[in-house]
C-alpha cells in the first residue's frame, strides 16, 4: 500500500501528463525515495497507482540503473567508469573503496551503509574522475580524497 | 568574440535570477517573437543555419518546419528540450542548464511558439540534481511573471512547461527513447519512419531539440540570423559551439567558441595540451560515438562538414582525448562495455555482438588475444552497421572502434603478438 505522502507525491506528477501511466518513472523514484529501494510490493503499488499491471511496471523499472530492485545501504556510491572518468583515473577509486570498505561493484558494506555501484558518464568529465554519492557529485578525485569524503555520509 | 549562450554565466555557475536574465537582454526576443507570426520564427532560424548540437546536426529550421499545422481538433502539439546528455566525454549542457536556466526557458517557448506547441516536456537526466533544482526555480518564475501559462505575455498563445527527470538509461537521450520513457514505457527506441515531428509523443506532432541548439534560439531572434551566421568561421552553418575536452589535457574544461575553430586551437590553445610527461595520439571529436581523428587531422576546423569530410563526426563538440600513455585497446574496451551495458536488447547484432566484441577486447587486454579476435572485430565493423540494426546506438559503438583499428591497428597487433598489454606493463 501507498502510504499518503507517497499518494500525494505521485498523483502531483500525474497531473503533468495527459495519461498517468507516463508519471510511471517519477512514482518509482518516489517510492524509492520512501522505501530505499523498491521491491515486488513497490512495484505492485506503483502498478495500482497507476493503472499497470505490475509485470509493465517491472519491465520499466528494470529499464532504469538508478531504480534499484534490490535493497541497498543508506548511501549509495556511484563510480563513473566511462572513458574520460576511466583516462583519469577510475579505477583506482573502485580499488581504494574496496581496500577501506570491503566492498566491490554491486556490494554493500555489512553494516549497511554503503552500496558501491558503477554508473554510466555523469557529465563532469573535465572535472574525472567523478563520483555521486546520494545526490551529491563529487569531482577532481583521487583514491586520498575518499575517506574524508565517505565521513560526511553516516 | 561573442559569446552570447554563456558570456553571463557565472564562473561558479550561480544561475541567474530571471530578473538578472531581463537585464542581461532575456526574454526581450519571446517579447519581440509572440508578436509576430510563429512562422517568422521558423524563418529566422533557418535563415540562421542553426544546426541541432545534440549530436545528429539536423538543421533546427528544417526539422521545425516538417511539423504540421494545427490540425484544427484541438489535439496538442508538443517541444521536447532533450536535456538528458549521457553521451560519454559531454558535459555541455551541464554548463547552461545549470549557470542560465532561463535562457534553455526561452529557447524551449521560441520553438514551442514556432511550432505552436501547447505544452513543453524539459526531459532531463536523473543525477543532474542540481539543473533540476535551478529549472524549478526558473519555471516557477516564469510562471509568475506570465511568461509561461494561459496567455503567455498577455498574448493568445499558452504554453505549460513541464520538468520531468529521467531514472537513468543512456536510450533516453535517443529520440524515440525519449518518447517512450516520457511515455511511460520502458526507454526503448522506435522504428522510424514515422518521425517524431509527424507522430511523436502519443502520436502527436513533435520537436525534440537539444539544450544548447536551443539556447541559440533567443539570440537569434533578437540579433538576426546574418548576425548568428557571422559569428561562426564556417561558410556552410552559422553561430558559436560550446566546446570541450576532457582526457590528460593540462586545461580540461569547456568554451564557447566559433563553430568551425579548428582542432588544434580547441585542444591546445584552450585546453593546454597534453600534461608535462603526454603525447597526443588521437580525440574523439563528439563523444563516445565517434571515429577516432589524429594527428594528421589536427587542422581539421570543428564544424559539421568538415569533420564529416576527415572521417569522422562532429557530435557533440566535447573532446575525449588519447594520450600516448593510454592504451588504445583498453580505451575501446572502456567504450564497447558502455555500449554493450547500455544496449536496449531487442536486435541481435547490438545484443549479441557488443558483448562478444567486449569479450575480444578483453581477451586482447588480458593478453589472451589472437588473430581470430581482431577478425572478429573486423568482421562486426563491416556488419554492425546503420541499416543492419534498430537504432543508431551499436552503429556508434563501432564508429571508435573500427578507426581505431584503422589508426592504431598495430598497438592491437602487439597486444597479440607480446601477450600482454604493453601499456599496463609499463
Amino acid at each position: 500500500m501507498l502510504t499518503e505522502q507517497e499518494k500525494q507525491a505521485i498523483d502531483e506528477e500525474v497531473r503533468h501528463y495527459p495519461q498517468p501511466r507516463a508519471a510511471v518513472s517519477e512514482a518509482l523514484k518516489i517510492v524509492q525515495r520512501h522505501r530505499g529501494w523498491v521491491s515486488d510490493a513497490g512495484v505492485a503499488d506503483v502498478a495500482a497507482a497507476l493503472g499497470l499491471t505490475p509485470d509493465e511496471v517491472d519491465s520499466i523499472a528494470t529499464g532504469y540503473s538508478m531504480i534499484f530492485r534490490r535493497p541497498v545501504g543508506r548511501h549509495v556510491i556511484l563510480v563513473c567508469d566511462s572513458v574520460s572518468c576511466w583516462i583519469m583515473g577510475a579505477n583506482p577509486l573502485f580499488d581504494q573503496l574496496r581496500a577501506t570498505l570491503g566492498v566491490g561493484p554491486g556490494e554493500t558494506t555489512a553494516d549497511g551503509r554503503f552500496t558501491v555501484l558503477p554508473c554510466a558518464c555523469l557529465g563532469a568529465c573535465d572535472r574525472a574522475p567523478a563520483v555521486m554519492i546520494d545526490d551529491d557529485l563529487h569531482t577532481d578525485l583521487a583514491p586520498e580524497k575518499l575517506g574524508a569524503l565517505l565521513e560526511r555520509y553516516a | 568574440m561573442e559569446r552570447p549562450l554563456t558570456e553571463h554565466i557565472r564562473p561558479d555557475r550561480a544561475p541567474l535570477t530571471l530578473r538578472e536574465y531581463e537585464q542581461a537582454g532575456g526574454y526581450q526576443a519571446a517579447r519581440q517573437a509572440l508578436q509576430a507570426p510563429p512562422q517568422r520564427v521558423i524563418e529566422q532560424v533557418q535563415h540562421s543555419r542553426l544546426r541541432g548540437r545534440g549530436g545528429a546536426g539536423f538543421l533546427t529550421g528544417q526539422k521545425w518546419s516538417l511539423v504540421p499545422p494545427d490540425d484544427g481538433r484541438g489535439q496538442p502539439k508538443y517541444l521536447i528540450v532533450n536535456a538528458d546528455e549521457m553521451e560519454p566525454g559531454t558535459m555541455k549542457d551541464r554548463w547552461l542548464l545549470e549557470g542560465q536556466p532561463h535562457q534553455v526557458l526561452e529557447g524551449a517557448l521560441l520553438g514551442a511558439y514556432a511550432i505552436q506547441a501547447r505544452v513543453v516536456y524539459l526531459f532531463l537526466r536523473w543525477d543532474y540534481k542540481l539543473a533540476a533544482r535551478r529549472l524549478q526555480q526558473a519555471l516557477a518564475e516564469a510562471y509568475a511573471a506570465r511568461l509561461l501559462g494561459e496567455h503567455v505575455l498577455g498574448t493568445p498563445f499558452s504554453l505549460d512547461m513541464h520538468l520531468h527527470t529521467s531514472a537513468g538509461r543512456y536510450m533516453c537521450g535517443e529520440e524515440t527513447g525519449l518518447l517512450n520513457a516520457l511515455e511511460g514505457r520502458r526507454p526503448t527506441p522506435r522504428s522510424r519512419p514515422p518521425f517524431a515531428v509527424t507522430c511523436g509523443l502519443w502520436g502527436r506532432p513533435t520537436a525534440i531539440n537539444n539544450v544548447e541548439t536551443l539556447c541559440c534560439v533567443p539570440h537569434i531572434v533578437r540579433r538576426g540570423g546574418d548576425w548568428f551566421r557571422g559569428l561562426s568561421r564556417s561558410p556552410d552553418d552559422g553561430g558559436t559551439k560550446l566546446y570541450g575536452a576532457s582526457g590528460r589535457l593540462r586545461r580540461p574544461g569547456l568554451w564557447e567558441l566559433p563553430l568551425g575553430t579548428p582542432l588544434r586551437e580547441v585542444l591546445m590553445e584552450h585546453a593546454g595540451g597534453p600534461r608535462d610527461g603526454h603525447r597526443f595520439r588521437g580525440v574523439l571529436p563528439g563523444g563516445a560515438s565517434t571515429d577516432f581523428l589524429v594527428e594528421q587531422h589536427l587542422d581539421v576546423p570543428l564544424d559539421f562538414a568538415s569533420v564529416e569530410k576527415a572521417g569522422s563526426r562532429l557530435g557533440t563538440g566535447t573532446l575525449i582525448v588519447l594520450d600516448d600513455r593510454t592504451c588504445p585497446v583498453g580505451l575501446v574496451l572502456n567504450l564497447t562495455r558502455f555500449f554493450a551495458r547500455e544496449s536496449c536488447g531487442w536486435c541481435t547484432p547490438c545484443r549479441e555482438g557488443l558483448p562478444w566484441l567486449a569479450r575480444a577486447l578483453q581477451a586482447l587486454e588480458d593478453g589472451r588475444g589472437t588473430a581470430a579476435d581482431l577478425d572478429l572485430l573486423d568482421a562486426h565493423v563491416r556488419t554492425i552497421r546503420p541499416g543492419h540494426t534498430f537504432c543508431a546506438l551499436a552503429p556508434g559503438a563501432m564508429e571508435p572502434v573500427a578507426s581505431a583499428l584503422k589508426y592504431f591497428r598495430a598497438d592491437f597487433e602487439q597486444h597479440v603478438a607480446e601477450h600482454r598489454c604493453p601499456w599496463r606493463a609499463r
